[in-house]
């Protein structure tokens, strides 16, 4: 057995305190089984502030309706990633296509996700995009147009009939795609959730939670994203729009909020036999992570802010920066909500007689900076889409000299 | 291609897939038929009384199964538990890396004190079954709870799900890795390495359908619990004399 390992076990076995059962002592499930939900959470709550616009027709946000859809896309190639790295056997992982185990609510992922990746977001993100794709195949050199013409799918048709198609399509999967989101995220939820055996764990709420956080979590990087881009671009931010974001993603913590006090206060107010474990989980291992982070940065503080910028008629400037500091702290607050879940879930013996504790590596396939290349990734993917796939401007149609539009 | 071809190409795709997946159902069916017209249904029991803590049944298990030597990784492993005059249970694992603090405490201050032996419990309604996403885990005919390591992807669900703690990640082939009541030997007539080498006879194994099973015997005379009953698993492991402390 490699002497790292052993070292480092030896390392947790006199962190550790109580009594664990003896395989209990290694946390199973690392730091990139927190970067899935907290990834899967993004794509979700992004694109369900993008179906804000084609399905509840809020005009408000529609400047950024396109980079909502691309930055979901984005981090939905990248989501499965740190899941098949992490597997023992990753050269294994087709057999969850294959031979799927039907009770399984992980074997559901594949299908889950290539339903979402193929039915609704590349849908629609292609059906949005093909009056430009189309375009720019004209407008653009090879290999650049040859590029297009593949993205389009060799459509070359933008009369007004074809486009009133695209957009009839565009509600129908919008309104399929809202489902679907909350399928994708609130079955990831599921999966811990649906766990007996861990009292963290087991909550009927826990795919609810989920899915308002990832809501939350969505809809702040969609306007971080945007307030960093849109300067880039020299252009203006429109305050309309952030304002609008903004007050969706209060409303959005609030429930979250909500949700969150309703099972904190439902595990309190029943006492299960676990709850003493549970009690001594966050006062000694989760102060920082749940109470610090989670509650007080990433919860009390944004809706604080919330709060005084709807009391307050404030300057423009001083609310850019208040909504910004807000949504990072919002960002901060999410991805330690799902480090508590995931690695919290996995610090107590199911014995309820001692804590283990979670030694982080710095390198190896599940250290920390295997997870920051991973949270790094999407934003570089990001970019690709939005160099390839500009979500602002849209190309014109070009009178040539014969006459014809191109 | 043209369309016709495509569409050609698709449905004889689509149907060698359908059908490559009928066979291979039908041949697990096959392959479970021969063991179950014998019609057993394995089963264990403890009596906690006779436990004397020796450790035997550990190393036994250790040899026999291939189990990693460090102690971190066990199939099955023996728990002692000290109860003190003020209330408190102390317990550790005996022969693991000490975690608990049992030795620590005065022997004035100790109301009585008794060993656990723990196991996979061979559910009959297992969570690890239930949760792996490729069926590599499974339940035998006989009920005992098997792990394909040549199908298992290591995504360690199934860890996670068992309330008993009785799985963990084998260090070297990295798949998942439990007790298998010895199913090379049970299956062959033979006993489990662990009830084998007791000395005392703490563990008895049996077909719990046999009446005269050991298994079933031991049933008759005493009164048997199991553990985490809440949680509606119905282990195939019967603890005699067992504590409500211990989980």
């Amino acid at each position: 057995m490699n002497p790292e390992a052993l070292h480092r076990l030896s390392e947790v076995a006199d962190a550790a305190t109580g009594y664990l059962y003896p395989n209990e002592l290694d946390v199973q499930w690392s730091i990139l089984i927190v970067l899935y939900p907290y990834l899967t959470g993004l794509v979700a709550g992004a694109f369900i502030l993008a179906s804000l616009v084609k399905v509840f027709n809020v005009k408000e946000v529609a400047p950024t309706y396109r980079l909502a859809l691309l930055t979901a896309l984005a981090f939905l190639l990248i989501a499965p990633l740190p899941l098949q790295m992490h597997l023992g056997h990753p050269e294994r992982a087709f057999w969850i296509f294959l031979a799927p185990n039907p009770t399984s609510a992980m074997a559901m992922f594949g299908f889950v996700y290539a339903w979402y990746l193929m039915a609704v977001l590349l849908l629609e993100v292609w059906f949005v995009y093909r009056r430009d794709l189309v375009l720019y195949a004209r407008q653009t050199r090879w290999p650049l147009s040859w590029v297009y013409a593949v993205l389009s799918l060799f459509s070359r048709d933008i009369s007004p009939k074809a486009l009133e198609f695209d957009r009839k399509a565009i509600k129908v999967i919008t309104i399929i795609g809202i489902p679907s989101a909350f399928l994708l995220h609130g079955y990831v939820g599921f999966i811990f959730g649906s766990i007996k055996a861990n009292p963290w764990w087991s909550s009927v709420l826990m795919p609810i939670v989920f899915l308002f956080s990832a809501i939350v979590s969505g809809i702040a990087l969609v306007i971080l994203i945007y307030m960093i881009s849109t300067p880039l671009r020299g252009q203006q931010i429109d305050m309309k729009c952030l304002d609008t974001m903004c007050s969706y993603l209060f409303y959005a913590v609030i429930v979250d909020f909500s949700l969150e006090c309703l099972d904190f206060i439902h595990r309190l107010y029943e006492s299960e036999e676990s709850i003493n474990i549970l009690s001594r989980l966050v006062l000694d291992k989760l102060v920082i992570s749940l109470v610090v982070m989670q509650l007080l940065l990433g919860m009390a503080v944004p809706f604080l802010l919330f709060v005084i910028i709807k009391l307050f008629n404030l300057a423009e400037e001083l609310r850019k920066l208040l909504y910004f500091v807000a949504a990072i702290l919002i960002q901060v607050g999410i991805f330690s909500t799902r480090w508590n879940v995931v690695i919290g879930g996995q610090l107590f013996s199911k014995s309820f007689r001692g804590l283990t504790e979670y030694k982080i590596e710095l390198l190896g396939i599940e250290g920390l900076l295997t997870a920051i290349a991973l949270l790094i990734l999407p934003f570089i993917v990001l970019t690709v889409l939005i160099r390839l796939l500009p979500p602002w401007d849209s190309p014109t149609e070009r009178p040539t000299a014969t006459g014809v539009a191109t | 291609m043209n369309r016709r071809g495509f569409l050609h190409s698709f449905w004889s795709y689509l149907l060698s897939f359908v059908g490559a997946r009928w066979v291979m159902r039908a041949e697990r069916a096959t392959a479970s038929v021969a063991p179950e017209e014998n019609g057993k249904l394995f089963g264990m029991g403890i009596q906690v009384d006779k436990c004397i803590g020796c450790g035997l049944c550990m190393q036994a298990c250790k040899s026999e199964n291939d189990v990693p030597a460090e102690p971190f990784y066990f199939r099955t492993w023996v728990e002692q538990y000290v109860v003190k005059k003020d209330g408190e249970v102390a317990v550790n694992s005996i022969g693991t890396y000490r975690i608990g603090s049992p030795e620590d405490v005065s022997e004035k201050d100790v109301l009585r004190s008794y060993f656990v032996p723990k196991l996979c419990n061979q559910c009959e309604n297992p969570p690890c079954v239930q949760v792996c996403p490729v069926r590599a885990t499974f339940k035998t005919s006989e009920g005992v709870i098997l792990v394909d390591d040549t199908r298992c992807i290591g995504c360690r669900y199934c860890i996670q799900a068992c309330p008993y703690g009785a799985r963990y990640l084998h260090p070297v082939k990295h798949t998942a890795d439990k007790c298998t009541f010895c199913y090379h030997r049970t299956s062959r007539g033979l006993l489990p390495a662990c009830v084998e080498v007791c000395p005392t006879q703490a563990r008895v194994f049996g077909d719990v359908h046999r009446m005269a099973s050991p298994l079933n015997r031991l049933k008759r005379m005493s009164k048997v619990h199991v553990l985490k009953d809440h949680l509606n698993t119905e282990p195939k492991v019967f603890y005699t004399n067992l504590d409500g402390g211990v989980r």
